[in-house]
């Protein structure tokens, strides 16, 4: 298997990660924002496991199987049970309409190549591109973020983003095994805390939509 | 000489219009000189476009003592000679018989030969004296037509906004000029050409052609006045306007920036194409939105001028980065897609002034069905729809297949703007294309098929002989320049190798009807072989289906879905049409609202629908520009009031001030 | 003398095949969903016994509405003729590239809208105003996937496109992924398939093409018929062909190897047709007012396939 063939199936891999960051922003479900997000996290781990298989390093079979657990069947399981249990509004409430959402995507990916490539310039074209792939989908990750109202999406806004962590992470050669699975953590206690500050403001404002958070910050004079 | 005495004719013309202008015959007069003329030059530019003849000048002893007027005319002038009197001369025909019928036909006819003169000879110009001359006549011609009808609050409006604009376009094209002959003076364009500028008059140069020029041809966001000036003149002005004045605009803009304008940077195409791209997606999404006839066919105009820009700003680039065989492709696409769009343009608003004598409506409210009544002019815009839609083998889409092949290989450039830049002004040109695609359906659909919306409509007459055929032979002249596009590209390649410095092969190895730019490898097209083959495709499905099955046909009533409705309301109209449209696009950049208020159960009176839009560019920049206006001139107004002494002083400060720039200047 | 007689074959070929195809998606997605199904072969039949059948025309439709069907149906099988299927080779192939492929495909699409609007019903100017806001998307979306096709193998005439992919000169692109996902949106959009158009549909409000064309009856049916199913055949082969050119005999092949590409062609006209049925089966229509976002990310993802040519250095 030559070394051209390994990158391009990577890379493959790491475009429907970037395609399914497009999904995310496409969708006006929830559910089906939960279903894409499951299918990022899938193409995360297959990414990772591929890794793993191609620089023999057995370790990234571990953040593959992670990435499986925890982003594909945990969390989406999580919060699909919270969709439910809060009885939260179905459809995506967003603050940006959804064309004009993609079309700064868009922008955004082309942002990130043009970034990436001349940081790399020294560097082989197969790395920037995992980059600029990885840098994607961050960027894309951080927009759903910030054009998404309810809290729900914008926890998978940042789920997504971190994906986009861990793929740039794997791409890179040597990234010591500590460091994902502390990630990992970090992302299980995020996701914990997550869900404990729904069901309060839920409690509260009877809505997710965080503007409601708005009227009560402190620091306005 | 027979340039010079058509020329000459025009000005007699203007004379014999207003001396004569009570008889109603003299119109047609007019007019018809006024064809005679057009022909004149017509025959004139085709004799000097092969470039055989050298480029004749001649120096005139007009106009300033120490400035003469100097003329002259190269392969530029000669294409540009050609693609202005073709639509003259055809819209002057259709005058014969539309320009005596109109209501303020006294204020247009005298101007109307003048107008065409002024246009001819910014053409021939070949000092910048004249150049401005003649371009402050056109826009002054063309502004009188606009007000011809000034009773209607609506076109005194239009006539101000067009005032200004042009105002404001010459405003920048003096100091252009200025910057261009020097501190030596010399205007004419020989002396401008060997001038070395500077980095500081090199950008100013180009910015202010750009804005000058550029504001006359209908460049967003200074399109502002075109849609409202357009319509408002009688329909063969609009048709000049539409269809002419803005190619001489374009070609004051080629003439400056890859003439006479030494090294322009890419930097300046590169802005160029994405204005261009901008102008044509904005053009035509206003256009699809229309619901008068004329708005909308003005409104398609600044798309198509956006469409060639887009080629031009492209041969600015390639040809600032010394790529010249792509540069002379992309200049001959966006001289492609001038002549094409003076062609068809000049059709549609003929046509739309046919509709008008007919019917007495523009609305697309009020019209439909005409297609029945004026099957002529019905066919004629048919076929002028289909080649702005760029169908195949229309014109249209020549120019618009030569323009996509020139920007897929605008990314072979180096630089990243360029890179990045390109495939965004494809998708833009590719938007543009399908929304003028819709744009077309529906102002046809609407207008000419489906059933009559007003009694008018449904009593309507086709027009004269003399407006059919004039109407008829442009329609021809699109079917033409679509299924022979290597003749009229190797016509432009005559025309482009002065400017970029190569000639372009445009068919390099297939031969003849292939027009197959760059290499035969790259992608090819023969709109000829492609009419053969299709029309043997369409006789042998006819044959088959005649073969096959049976030839019975019944009349009866539509059909719809099992429950027609005999009112013609019920028809789909212009604005539903475009709701979808508006739905998708206009949210955002029109602030579209749809507004249903439905009456009170009981209540018999009928639900009423509002849209509300609003024009973004209208909105943002040129209301807070005029209230800055207003705010200077407030503040301005105070100066009317100083005592002496004041006045006094403001002229010794000036004074001052003149000598202090002077003696910095010698300094540096 | 080989490239006339392929060509030949080709212009055959596409207009005998294409109801089966069709016939084909409908008789899988009738079994996928537990229904018998008529006869793969049905639409012949269809198509012939439209043919016997008396045309309808409306009082108030002009000479636009009796020319439409055939104007469309020859446009698109002039387009059909053009997209190599089993071989490259064929005489009349370097009339069109792709740019002009799209905008034959546009023709047709033109004259049905305008035969929608002719008879003056509400039902056919819906249809046309919904055919045409998919058709100002689906256009320039194919025009981006041209774009980035071009950039790749630096022509955009299909022959070109697939001696280049077959030369080996190209591996798995990202950006040819993008475009062929590209490629299927505005595929499943310009054929009116399920989520934007539902082929089967006789729901008024849910129509878009059947709308257009209600007041068709008899013969002029039959050509607007064939036109559809022709142009299913197209999309097909256009992407069996750049995305999988495997298999297409190349100039100097000969007839083994055109008889070869043959087989193949036939192969993948098939299995594509199955991933349709399969995926039109799994899927819900869409409303109408999605239709922009849907084609405006194919829109957009043709416009990513471009721009991420520049980091693999494609170009």
């Amino acid at each position: 298997m030559s070394q051209q063939f390994s990158y391009e199936i990577a890379h493959l891999i790491g475009a429907t990660q970037l395609m399914a960051g497009f999904g995310l922003l496409y969708q006006r479900r929830v559910f089906a924002v939960l279903n894409t997000f499951a299918f990022q996290a899938l193409a995360l781990a297959a990414a990772a496991a591929w890794q793993a298989h191609v620089q023999h390093a057995p370790h990234l079979y571990v953040t593959a199987a992670i990435a499986l657990l925890f982003k594909a069947l945990a969390v989406p399981f999580a919060l699909h049970w919270l969709v439910e249990k809060l009885g939260i509004h179905r459809t995506v409430e967003t603050a940006l309409s959804i064309g004009w959402t993609m079309i700064v995507g868009v922008a955004l990916v082309a942002l990130s190549i043009m970034l990436v490539l001349p940081v790399t310039a020294a560097a082989s074209a197969l790395t920037r591109e995992s980059l600029a792939l990885a840098m994607s989908v961050v960027l894309l990750g951080m927009l759903m973020m910030i054009t998404r109202r309810n809290a729900v999406t914008q926890v998978v806004g940042f789920m997504a983003l971190e994906n986009g962590l861990i793929l740039a992470a794997v791409s890179a050669k040597g990234m010591p095994l500590v460091v994902e699975i502390s990630i990992a953590f970090s992302v299980l206690v995020a996701m914990t805390v997550f869900g404990i500050f729904f069901f309060r403001i839920r409690e509260r404002f009877d809505s997710l939509d965080v503007a409601y958070l708005e009227s009560y910050r402190g620091d306005r004079s | 000489m027979l340039i010079a005495g058509a020329l000459m004719t025009l000005p007699l013309l203007a004379v014999f219009a207003i001396l004569a202008g009570r008889r109603d015959f003299s119109h047609a007069v007019v007019y018809a000189g006024c064809f005679v003329a057009s022909v004149a030059l017509l025959a004139g530019g085709l004799q000097y476009l092969g470039g055989h003849s050298g480029s004749p000048s001649v120096v005139l002893p007009l106009g300033l003592p120490w400035i003469k007027a100097h003329f002259r005319i190269d392969n530029l002038t000669a294409l540009f000679l050609l693609i202005i009197n073709l639509s003259a001369a055809a819209a002057s025909a259709f005058a014969v018989g539309y320009g005596g019928h109109l209501p303020q036909r006294r204020r247009v006819t005298p101007f109307y030969p003048i107008f065409l003169l002024a246009m001819n000879l910014v053409l021939l110009a070949d000092d910048a004296f004249t150049f401005l001359v003649a371009w402050e006549c056109m826009s002054l011609a063309s502004w009188l037509m606009v007000v011809s009808d000034h009773q209607d609050a609506e076109n005194r409006r239009a006539g101000t906004v067009y005032v200004i604009m042009a105002v404001f376009g010459t405003f920048c094209l003096l100091p252009c000029f200025g910057l261009l002959a020097g501190a030596g003076g010399d205007y004419t364009f020989e002396a401008m050409r060997l001038r070395e500028l500077g980095a500081l008059g090199s950008f100013l140069v180009a910015l202010l052609a750009i804005l000058g020029t550029g504001s006359k041809a209908g460049l967003v966001p200074l399109h502002a006045w075109l849609p409202l000036a357009h319509p408002a003149a009688p329909s063969h002005v609009s048709a000049l306007m539409s269809g002419v004045m803005t190619k001489v605009a374009l070609y004051g803009m080629i003439r400056i920036l890859l003439d006479l304008h030494g090294e322009l940077s890419w930097h300046w195409g590169a802005g160029l194409m994405l204005a261009g791209g901008i102008t044509a997606v904005l053009g035509v999404l206003y256009a699809v939105m229309q619901d008068d006839l004329k708005k909308l066919l003005a409104y398609s105009t600044v798309e198509n001028i956006g469409v060639a820009i887009i080629g031009l700003g492209l041969a600015i680039a390639f040809k600032g980065d010394g790529q010249k065989e792509l540069a002379a492709l992309a200049l001959v696409a966006g001289l492609y897609h001038m002549a094409n769009h003076s062609v068809f343009k000049t059709l549609l608003f003929l046509g739309s002034g046919a509709v008008i004598a007919a019917t007495g409506h523009r609305s697309l409210g009020a019209l439909g069905g005409l297609l029945k009544r004026m099957p002529w002019t019905g066919a004629a815009f048919l076929v002028g729809s289909a080649a702005i839609a760029s169908l195949p083998p229309l014109n249209g889409f020549v120019s618009e297949w030569l323009i996509l092949q020139s920007l897929f290989k605008g990314p072979a450039m180096p630089h990243w703007a360029m890179k990045f830049g390109v495939p965004v002004v494809g998708a833009f040109l590719a938007l543009a294309a399908a929304l003028a695609a819709t744009c077309f359906v529906r102002a046809y659909g609407v207008a000419f098929l489906g059933r009559p919306r007003s009694d008018a409509a449904a009593e309507a007459e086709d027009v004269t002989f003399g407006m059919r055929v004039s109407m008829a032979v442009l329609a021809i002249i699109c079917v033409v320049m679509g299924v022979i596009p290597v003749t009229v590209t190797d016509a432009l390649t005559h025309v482009v190798r002065p400017l970029t410095g190569i000639d372009l092969a445009v068919s390099a190895d297939l031969g003849w009807p292939w027009l197959s730019p760059v290499s035969s490898t790259r992608g090819s097209y023969s709109a000829t072989i492609l009419v053969m083959f299709g029309l043997s495709l369409f006789a042998i499905a006819i044959f088959i289906v005649h073969r096959l099955g049976t030839q019975a046909t019944r009349r009866a009533d539509a059909w719809d879905c099992g429950h027609p409705e005999d009112i013609p309301e019920s028809q789909y109209t212009g604005p539903s049409f475009a709701q979808p449209l508006r739905r998708a696009f206009g949210g955002t950049i029109f602030q579209a609202r749809e507004s249903v208020t439905m009456p009170e159960p009981g209540d018999s009176s009928p639900a009423t629908h509002q849209v509300r839009m609003i024009d973004p560019i209208w909105q943002g920049l040129y209301v807070p520009l005029g209230k800055v206006v207003d705010w200077i001139a407030d503040h301005v107004n105070r100066l009317q009031y100083l005592t002496v002494r004041g006045y006094l002083l403001m002229m010794f400060g000036t004074l001052v001030f003149m000598l202090l720039v002077v003696a910095v200047r010698q300094q540096l | 003398m080989n490239a006339i007689v392929w060509q030949a074959l080709q212009i055959v070929l596409v207009v005998a095949l294409a109801p089966l195809v069709t016939g084909y998606v409908r008789w899988v997605k009738a079994r996928l969903q537990g229904r018998y199904g008529a006869a793969p072969w049905q639409p012949y039949r269809d198509l012939y016994r439209l043919l016997q059948k008396e045309a309808v025309v409306a009082h108030s439709a002009s000479w636009i509405f009796r020319a439409a069907p055939y104007v469309t149906f020859a446009s698109v099988w002039l387009a059909a003729c053009i997209v190599p299927t089993f071989t490259t080779n064929m005489v009349l192939a370097p009339a069109a590239d792709l740019i002009a492929l799209v905008a034959l495909l546009a023709v047709g699409r033109f004259w049905t809208a305008l035969a929608g609007m002719d008879v003056g019903t509400s039902f056919g100017g819906l249809g046309a105003s919904r055919e045409m806001l998919i058709a100002s998307l689906a256009e320039p979306a194919m025009l981006m996937i041209t774009f980035s096709l071009s950039l790749v193998s630096g022509t955009t005439a299909p022959a070109q496109i697939v001696a280049f992919v077959l030369s080996g000169n190209v591996g798995i692109e990202v950006s040819l992924g993008l475009a062929l996902a590209a490629m299927v949106m505005v595929a499943i959009a310009e054929n009116g398939r399920i989520p934007i158009d539902n082929p089967a549909t006789h729901l008024e409000l849910t129509m878009v093409h059947e709308a257009m064309v209600l007041e068709y009856s008899g013969r002029h049916l039959a050509m607007i018929e064939a036109a559809s199913m022709v142009r299913l055949t197209l999309y097909i082969a256009l992407i069996a062909t750049l995305f999988a050119p495997w298999g297409i005999a190349q100039p100097g092949a000969g007839a083994a190897g055109a008889m070869l590409g043959l087989v193949v062609f036939l192969a993948k006209a098939f299995i594509l047709g199955t991933v349709l049925a399969f995926f039109e089966t799994s899927i819900a229509k869409m409303r109408v007012f999605r239709y922009a976002d849907f084609l405006g990310g194919a829109l957009l993802l043709g416009l990513l396939a471009t721009i991420f040519l520049y980091v693999s250095e494609a170009v």
